[in-house]
C-alpha cells in the first residue's frame, strides 16, 4: 500500500471516537450500517477515557479513601498515614484506562466498524481528507461530527513542554505532587482535580472569577461542598482575577486582583481550568456546508442535523452541557435518524454530577433558574442530619432538595449535595422523565436505611408529613 | 444522475414478494420497459419492467430475497425517467440516493415555547412514531400526563378504519412482518438435543400458503359434512363425451362436472356464495360465481379462479379449465388469475385421496373436496323391489362450511344438491344453470 494514497468509501463516517462518536458508531452498526470511525488516537475513548472522566474519577476514588481513613479515627479505627507511590498510582490509572480502551476496541471490531487513525478535514459535503493516516480520503453518504472540545489555555500563555502551567490533561498525568498548586477556575474540573492534589498532600489554592464556585449551581448545594473544601484547600478566592502568570524554573509567580491576599504569590504549579472550546477549527466545516455559531459550536437541531442534511454533529462540539452522557445520547439519536427512525434528542433533563467529596448532583430545573426566569416553583429541602444512613457513615453534611410545580405538583428538578449523589440523582431523572408527581416519589417505598430515602422524604415534606423531620411547614422559598 | 429502483406497490395489500430472477447485472445498459426482475407475490410471478433508461450501477437483490414495497433493488446511473406507468404496475417513486435523508423541515415532537407536555420518554417516542403531536392529545394521566394509551387512542381517532374494511385481525395476512399465526406461538424446544436437524426457509408459495391457512383456520369455525356419491352414470357419460371434448382442446374431468354442479348449488343457496364482514356485522352475498380450483404444482398449491362458471357450458369449462391448469403448472398465472373467487373446489381424487378435511379459502365461506372414485359394493333396490348388492362407482365428497355463516343443515342440503347433480347427468343437464 502506498502511504496516503488510499481512498475509501463508507455509508457512515464518524469523526471522533469519544463517547459521542463511539455511541453513534455502535448504534449505527447495530442498525446495519457500514460504519467507519476516524480518531486522532489509535484507540476509541476520547477525552473522557484518556484525559477526562475515567482518569479523574480513578484518582478521586483514592482521594475519598484517604479522607475516609482519616475520618475513621473519630469512629475508633486508626490507620497509619498513607504512603503515596506515585508510579504505582499512575500505573493503576493506566490499567483502568487500558482495560476500557481495549474493551472499546473489541466492541468496535466485533461490530465490524473500521477505526482509522488520522486527522479529518472536510473537502466537500461528501468527502474528507485525512492527515497523518494510512488512508488519504474517505467519501461518505452520511457523517457524524463528534470532534469534541479542548481546554481553553490561560490568555496570552503559549503552551511549553513540561510547563508548570498545566491544563486538565497535564494535571491528570500526575508528574509530581507539587507542594503548592493554584487552580484557576472554580468549576467542576478545577474543584475535582484540586481535591485530588489536596488529598495527595498539595497545598491547593483556588481562584474563581465569579462570586461563587460552580457557577449556575444552587447556592445551598454549593455551601455543603464549600464548607468541606475550605478545610481541604489552603484558600479559595472568589471574585478574583488572575492578572499574570510568570513561569520561573522553580515556580510560577502569580499576580491576582480581588480577594487574594497577598496579591502576588508563588506556586509550584498552576492548573488552568477555565472552560473548554469546541474542536471545530481547521476541519473544513465551511467546505462541508456545516454552520457554526459565534463561539465555534456546530449548530444542530433536535435530530442532531447540521446545516448540511448529510452531516450530523453530537457532543461537546455542539455546545450545551459538555458531558459524556449527553454526547452518547446525541450520538445514538444521530445514528437512528440517519437510519430512518423517528428519533430525536428530547431528554427532559440531563443529569450533572460533580465528583468532589461531598459530591453535588442535579437534574432539571434549578432554584437559581426559577429565580432568574421568574418561574413559579416550590422548593423543599431535606437535611441529611435527619438521615439515619448518613449518620452511620458520618456524612451528615448533605442536602436533598426538590423543585416542584405549584399547580400540577409535578417534580421539575432535584439537587443533591452529599456522598454518593451520583447514584441518587438517577431516581430523580427517571421521575422527571416519566412526568412523576411529588406523590409518586413519596408513595414509592424507599429502602431503609439508605441515602435514597432522602428523596422520598423531601417529597413527604412537600406533602406535609415527613417521618424523620418535624414541623414541615412550607418554609421560605429562598434559603 | 443516480437512481434507485425500488420494489413498486403492486396494489391490493401486497407488501412483499420474493425475487425469483434478476435479469440484469452490474454494468448492463437497460432501456425503459426492459424486464429487469421477476418477483413472486402471493402466488403469482410478476415481471417487472425498468422505468429508467440507464446503466445498472449495483444490483442489491438476489433470487430468493424477500423484498418489501419501497426496498431499493437496483441502482441505475444516467436515469431518464419515463412518465408512462409500466404495464400493470403503479409507477415506482423516482427515488435517488438522497431519498433517505431525513426531512429538513420536520420538527421535533415538542414545540418550543410553552413548556414540555408531561409524558414518559417511551410515550414521546411512540408519538413520534405515530406522527402524533403531544400537544393535541387529551391527557388521561394525573395533572395532564399523556400516557401511551392516550397517544394510541389519538392516533386511532385521526385515522379511523374505514367501516367496510375488516379490523386488523381479520385482514388477510399479506402484511409485511405479520406473524404467520394470529397469535405468536410459544418458542420451539431445542430439537437438536434429540438429534440432528436441518432448517429450510419458509418461502414463496409455502410461505403464502402457511399465512393463508393459518388465517383461515384461526378465523373460521369450520364444520364438515361428507357423502359418497354414486357417479356410475356420470362416469359413463364422461367416457362417452371426453373424446369429443378432447378434439376441441378440452379435458372432460370430474372437476368440470363438479364446477357446474357447484355453481348450480351456489345459485340455489346464496349464503354459500358469500363472505362475512365482521366489522360491519353483515354477510356479503356475491351475485357472481367464480370458483377456485386447487392445483397442485411442483412448487406447491395454487388456486386459480374460473370466472362466471354459471354462464359457461360444460364444453367451454372443460377447455378453459384444461388451459388454466396447464398455465398454473407452468407458473404462468398472474395475480388476477388467483383473485376474486367466491367458492373453492379441491379434487384430491387424481392422487388417490379419499375422505379428507379441506380448509376454507378465507374470506370464502365454504369449500368442496372430491376424493378418488372407486368401485364399491352398494345395496340398491332393483326394479322388482328387491334389495341387492351391486358394484357402483362411488366418489367421496366433503363440504366444509364457515359455521358463523352457515349451519350443518345448510351443508346437508347443499351437498344433497351436489349429490343429485353428479349422480344423474340428466339431472345435472336439466337443472344446470
Amino acid at each position: 500500500m502506498v502511504m496516503g494514497e488510499l481512498t475509501q468509501e463508507t455509508e457512515l463516517l464518524v469523526i471522533g471516537a469519544g463517547p459521542g462518536g463511539y455511541a453513534a458508531a455502535f448504534r449505527a452498526a447495530d442498525l446495519g450500517m457500514d460504519v467507519t470511525m476516524v480518531d486522532l488516537s489509535e484507540r476509541p475513548g476520547g477525552v473522557c477515557l484518556f484525559r477526562g472522566c475515567i482518569p479523574s474519577k480513578t484518582y478521586l476514588y483514592l482521594s475519598e479513601l484517604i479522607h475516609d481513613a482519616r475520618r475513621a479515627e473519630s469512629m475508633g479505627v486508626f490507620f497509619d498515614p498513607p504512603r503515596i507511590d506515585l508510579n504505582a498510582l499512575r500505573n493503576w490509572k493506566n490499567q483502568v484506562v487500558d482495560k476500557h480502551a481495549e474493551g472499546l476496541m473489541t466492541l468496535t471490531g466485533k461490530r465490524g466498524i473500521q477505526l482509522i487513525q488520522g486527522r479529518a478535514e472536510f473537502e466537500s459535503a461528501t468527502r474528507i481528507r485525512l492527515y497523518e493516516s494510512e488512508v488519504s480520503h474517505i467519501s461518505f453518504k452520511h457523517a457524524i461530527l463528534a470532534s469534541g472540545s479542548h481546554p481553553i489555555p490561560f490568555p496570552g500563555s503559549a503552551r511549553q513542554k513540561n510547563s508548570r502551567v498545566m491544563t486538565s490533561t497535564q494535571a491528570l498525568e500526575l508528574v509530581d505532587i507539587p507542594e503548592s498548586i493554584l487552580v484557576i477556575g472554580g468549576g467542576y474540573v478545577g474543584l475535582e482535580l484540586g481535591s485530588v492534589y489536596a488529598s495527595l498532600g498539595s497545598r491547593v489554592t483556588v481562584a474563581e472569577l465569579g462570586e461563587s464556585l460552580l457557577p449556575g449551581v444552587d447556592p445551598d448545594l454549593i455551601r455543603v461542598l464549600e464548607r468541606r473544601l475550605r478545610k481541604l484547600f489552603h484558600a479559595i478566592y472568589l471574585n478574583t482575577r488572575v492578572l499574570e502568570l510568570n513561569e520561573n524554573p522553580d515556580a510560577v509567580a502569580v499576580r491576582f486582583k480581588g480577594e487574594a491576599d497577598p496579591e502576588s504569590q508563588r506556586f509550584d504549579r498552576v492548573l488552568v481550568a477555565i472552560g473548554r472550546k469546541p474542536n471545530s477549527q481547521a476541519m473544513g466545516l465551511e467546505a462541508a456546508g456545516v454552520a457554526v455559531d459565534g463561539k465555534g459550536f456546530v449548530t444542530v437541531d433536535a435530530k442532531q442535523r447540521t446545516s448540511n442534511p448529510r452531516i450530523f454533529a453530537v457532543g461537546d462540539v455542539t455546545g450545551g452541557m459538555m458531558l459524556a452522557h449527553k454526547a452518547m445520547r446525541e450520538g445514538k439519536v444521530a445514528a437512528e435518524v440517519i437510519s430512518g427512525k423517528p428519533s430525536a434528542f428530547d431528554a427532559r433533563v440531563i443529569p450533572a454530577v460533580v465528583y468532589t467529596d461531598p459530591q453535588i448532583a442535579w437534574c432539571g430545573l434549578t432554584e437559581t433558574e426559577t429565580l432568574r426566569q421568574n418561574i413559579p416553583a416550590q422548593i423543599r429541602r431535606f437535611p441529611w442530619k435527619a438521615s439515619g444512613r448518613a449518620s452511620t457513615m458520618g456524612i451528615e453534611d448533605g442536602l436533598t432538595k426538590m423543585i416542584i410545580a405549584p399547580d400540577t405538583k409535578r417534580i421539575l428538578g432535584v439537587g443533591i449535595a452529599g456522598r454518593y449523589t451520583e447514584g441518587l440523582i438517577t431516581e430523580a431523572v427517571l421521575a422527571i422523565e416519566m412526568g412523576a408527581l411529588v406523590q409518586d416519589l413519596a408513595l414509592s417505598i424507599h429502602p431503609h436505611p439508605t441515602l435514597s430515602e432522602t428523596e422520598g422524604e423531601v417529597a413527604e415534606i412537600f406533602l406535609g408529613s415527613a417521618t424523620h423531620v418535624l414541623n414541615p411547614g412550607s418554609g421560605p422559598r429562598n434559603p | 444522475m443516480a437512481r434507485s429502483f425500488r420494489m413498486p406497490d403492486l396494489g391490493e395489500g401486497i407488501h412483499e414478494g420474493e425475487v425469483i430472477a434478476v435479469r440484469v447485472k452490474k454494468g448492463d445498459a437497460v432501456k425503459e420497459g426492459d424486464i429487469i426482475l421477476e418477483v413472486e407475490t402471493d402466488k403469482a410471478t410478476v415481471e417487472i419492467p425498468s422505468p429508467y433508461t440507464g446503466t445498472v450501477v449495483q444490483v442489491l437483490v438476489k433470487p430468493g430475497d424477500l423484498v418489501k414495497v419501497g426496498d431499493a433493488m437496483i441502482h441505475f446511473d444516467g436515469g431518464k425517467v419515463i412518465s408512462a406507468e409500466p404495464a400493470n404496475l403503479a409507477a415506482p417513486p423516482p427515488a435517488d440516493f438522497a431519498e433517505r435523508l431525513p426531512e429538513a423541515s420536520e420538527a421535533s415532537a415538542v414545540k418550543p415555547g410553552a413548556g414540555p407536555v408531561p409524558a414518559s420518554p417511551a410515550t414521546r417516542l411512540l408519538a413520534r412514531e405515530l406522527g402524533v403531536d403531544l400537544r393535541s392529545v387529551a391527557p388521561s394521566g394525573p395533572a395532564g400526563l399523556v400516557t401511551a394509551e392516550d397517544v394510541r387512542g389519538h392516533a386511532a381517532k385521526e385515522s379511523p378504519p374505514s367501516p367496510t374494511s375488516p379490523p386488523d385481525s381479520l385482514k388477510p395476512e399479506t402484511g409485511q412482518s405479520r406473524p404467520l399465526a394470529v397469535q405468536v406461538p410459544p418458542p420451539l424446544p431445542d430439537f437438536s438435543r434429540y438429534g440432528p436437524t436441518r432448517r429450510i426457509p419458509l418461502r414463496s408459495i409455502r410461505r403464502a400458503t402457511a399465512k393463508q391457512m393459518a388465517l383461515s383456520w384461526s378465523q373460521i369455525p369450520h364444520a364438515g359434512s361428507q357423502n359418497a356419491i354414486d357417479i356410475t352414470l356420470l362416469e359413463a357419460f364422461r367416457s362417452k363425451h371426453k373424446g369429443e371434448i378432447a378434439s376441441k382442446g378440452g379435458r372432460l374431468t370430474l372437476t368440470v362436472f363438479a364446477l357446474k354442479a357447484a355453481a348450480t348449488a351456489l345459485k340455489a343457496h346464496p349464503n354459500f356464495n358469500a363472505s362475512l364482514d365482521v366489522a360491519a356485522g353483515e354477510i356479503v352475498l356475491k351475485d357472481y360465481f367464480n370458483i377456485g380450483v386447487a392445483v397442485n404444482t411442483e412448487d406447491g398449491l395454487i388456486v386459480p379462479v374460473v370466472r362466471d362458471v354459471d354462464r359457461k357450458s360444460l364444453t367451454d369449462l372443460a377447455i378453459e379449465l384444461n388451459e388454466t391448469v396447464r398455465r398454473t403448472r407452468d407458473r404462468k398465472t398472474d395475480l388476477e388469475d388467483i383473485r376474486g373467487g367466491t367458492f373453492t373446489i379441491t379434487n384430491a381424487g387424481a392422487m388417490g385421496g379419499g375422505f379428507f378435511t379441506p380448509i376454507i379459502n378465507y374470506p370464502e365461506v365454504a369449500i368442496l373436496g372430491l376424493g378418488q372414485a372407486a368401485w364399491q359394493p352398494v345395496v340398491i333396490e332393483n326394479k322388482t323391489g328387491l334389495r341387492e348388492i351391486v358394484p357402483r362407482l362411488m366418489m367421496p365428497v366433503v363440504l366444509c362450511i364457515d359455521h358463523r355463516v352457515l349451519d350443518g343443515a345448510d351443508a346437508v342440503r347443499f351437498l344433497k344438491m351436489i349429490n343429485n347433480s353428479l349422480q344423474d347427468p340428466e339431472e345435472l343437464l336439466m337443472t344446470m344453470v
